[in-house]
């Protein structure tokens, strides 16, 4: 299994990762190598058997609906790295 | 009285209720410590060296007062210092996860098993060094610093919570919460020679908890003995509101006062973890261990894990498939650095790739594409599947045998820089770590003997879905049948 440097360009784009060339073709090729190692696991016959997502026991968590004191926008906005007027900053989204 | 520092966290409870030796005293031995030897080691990313004094002074007060009248309930840990993996949220103390697209993040809430330990009296020391989002196996992958094995400092001490485990075993905190989604508490445990728990998955809340593969991460500690590990360990567990993955299951008192014998305990050793590739020595101090645990009473047979060999491919496509669900969040808008741009799409773009480091990065991009259009059934889906052969691997010895006793890493710590250029031999280090998270079930390192170079080697006992307190009780006995876990490095800068 050998990757493109066209192939890791799109990964790289849809998980929003910017990388020089030199990346890019570092990448190509461990990862290409760890592919490779991965394809071990198609030599399995799993037909029959159910994916496991979770170990726990399927069930949905409950709790009561009630409101509670959460942190104040002053203690959320803290760590952002610009913010105006109780809200997070950024650049424009739309034309 | 010999070193403060030389307590147990066990001794320490006993010593502060006496009044015979102050919290403050205690903490303020540790900051001496560890400003003496972490410039060597680098196992802290953060000392939290004021407020720790501060708060030991709080709990001498506290102590005093009850001192005067004992009918007062008094937390159990009052006054002893721990120290905490910089993955869990502690606040107002600097939360890197060891990335720099964390830098300056200050998280305003307690994870929850810090909270609990708070609630419990502990004075915190500091923040510990990790690979970045706890994503490797040495802690070579920080953004910071590259901590030091203290038996060896040209040696790495294992990862991803290679910080806590280094300063333990340097008499840098008596006990350090560390995270485990692959093997990152055992495996740095048993490279420094400590006692270290990868709780059953469901046990243990992870609220506060930078996540990396939520099906996996465990919240752990890394100790001087099972004693240790298993008191914080009663003191965390159970069911929190705050995490919809942990069970409301009753915690069990885990008595180790009456175990000095194992009679009647089936212990499994599983053969596919007696392979090519183990070092000899390794080989001999676990078989060796478990004769001791043979000649406490045990009944030692083997068992079959017939799946090991693909748990290190499984791992590698669920862990970074979530992982690249998980660090999606970090996008330089609510915390952490942004690196400006025009557009939000380069925003994100710039400072993910600039702020990421390279491993993290080779497992985002690894997961991506196993969950991409056209591949996820072939990749994502099929491994989801051997993991269900995995687990069925472990319910099957379990019917046979209480516990697992096998190596934990089949070596003893590499060199620093050793394995940075290839990802993939760096991989194969977790293959006897990771199959216990792919499962869901408990795993115990312990340390069991050196290696000629004089390095740790740790045994792994694994048992059953919530079946900690039976791994406690067997660690105990053979900590009380053996002194491995006595044994402590002379670090390189010490004072002797």
């Amino acid at each position: 299994m050998s990757l493109t440097i066209a192939e890791v360009e799109h990964i790289a784009e849809l998980a929003r990762l910017e990388l020089t060339q030199v990346e890019k073709e570092r990448y190509r090729q461990q990862l290409s190598a760890v592919l490779e190692y991965i394809a071990h696991l198609q030599e399995l016959d799993t037909a029959d058997i159910p994916p496991t997502s979770s170990v726990l026991p399927a069930r949905t968590a409950l709790r009561s609906d009630h409101a509670r004191q959460g942190l104040t926008p002053e203690a959320l906005l803290r760590n952002a790295p610009d913010a105006e007027d109780n809200q997070f900053r950024v650049p424009p989204v739309l034309e | 009285m010999t070193n403060l520092t030389d307590l147990a966290l066990s001794e320490c409870i006993q010593v502060l209720r006496s009044g015979e030796i102050s919290s403050e005293e205690l903490t303020g031995a540790y900051l001496a410590r560890i400003n003496s030897l972490d410039p060597i080691l680098q196992s802290f990313l953060y000392v939290n060296e004021h407020h720790a004094r501060q708060q030991a002074r709080e709990a001498d007060r506290q102590m005093a007062a009850w001192r005067q009248d004992p009918h007062q309930p008094l937390p159990p840990l009052m006054g002893v210092p721990i120290a905490v993996k910089d993955v869990l949220a502690v606040e107002n103390m600097p939360a890197t996860a060891g990335s720099r697209i964390l830098e300056g993040y200050i998280p305003p809430y307690n994870a929850t098993t810090v909270q609990r330990l708070l609630d419990a009296g502990v004075i915190i020391l500091g923040k510990t060094n990790t690979d970045e989002f706890a994503m490797g196996s040495s802690t070579e992958n920080s953004g910071y610093a590259v901590t030091h094995n203290p038996w060896n400092t040209a040696h790495v001490p294992g990862g991803s919570s290679g910080g806590s485990a280094a300063a333990v075993a340097a008499r840098l905190a008596p006990l350090a919460l560390g995270t485990d989604t692959g093997g990152s508490v055992r495996q740095p445990a048993s490279y420094c020679g400590v006692t270290g728990l990868k709780p059953t998955y469901g046990r243990v809340s992870r609220y506060g908890l930078i996540a990396y593969g939520s099906s996996l991460d465990t919240v752990g500690m890394l100790a001087r003995n099972a004693r240790d590990a298993a008191l914080i360990f009663t003191l965390m567990a159970g069911k929190d509101p705050l995490d919809a993955t942990t069970l409301d299951l009753p915690v069990p008192e885990i008595n180790l006062d009456s175990t000095p014998r194992l009679d009647g305990l089936r212990v499994g050793v599983p053969t596919e973890y007696f392979i090519g590739g183990l070092q000899p020595e390794v080989e001999y101090a676990v078989r060796q261990a478990i004769q001791v645990l043979a000649s406490l009473g045990a009944q030692v047979q083997s068992v079959h894990l017939p799946h090991t060999e693909y748990a290190v491919p499984v791992y590698y496509l669920i862990a970074t498939a979530e992982a690249s669900a998980n660090l999606a969040r970090f996008d330089g808008i609510r915390y952490g650095p942004r690196l400006s741009a025009d557009t939000m799409w380069d925003v994100y773009r710039k400072t993910r790739g600039a702020k990421f480091g390279s491993e993290v990065k080779r497992r985002i991009m690894l997961g991506t594409y196993a969950l991409s259009a056209g591949y996820y059934d072939a990749y994502y889906g099929q491994a989801q599947k051997v993991r269900t052969l995995i687990k069925r691997d472990f319910e099957n010895a379990f019917e046979q045998v209480d516990l697992i006793a096998a190596p934990v890493a089949p070596t003893t710590a590499f060199r620093i820089g050793e394995h940075t250029e290839d990802p993939l031999a760096m991989y194969l280090e977790d293959v006897f770590t990771i199959t216990a998270n792919l499962a869901g079930v408990p795993g115990l390192a312990v340390p069991v003997g050196f290696d000629q170079q004089g390095l740790p080697i740790g045994m792994q006992l694994m048992g059953p879905h919530f079946g900690e307190a039976v791994l406690f009780q067997a660690a105990h006995a053979y900590q009380l049948a053996t002194d491995w876990h006595l044994k402590h490095p002379t670090t390189q800068g010490e004072m002797t």
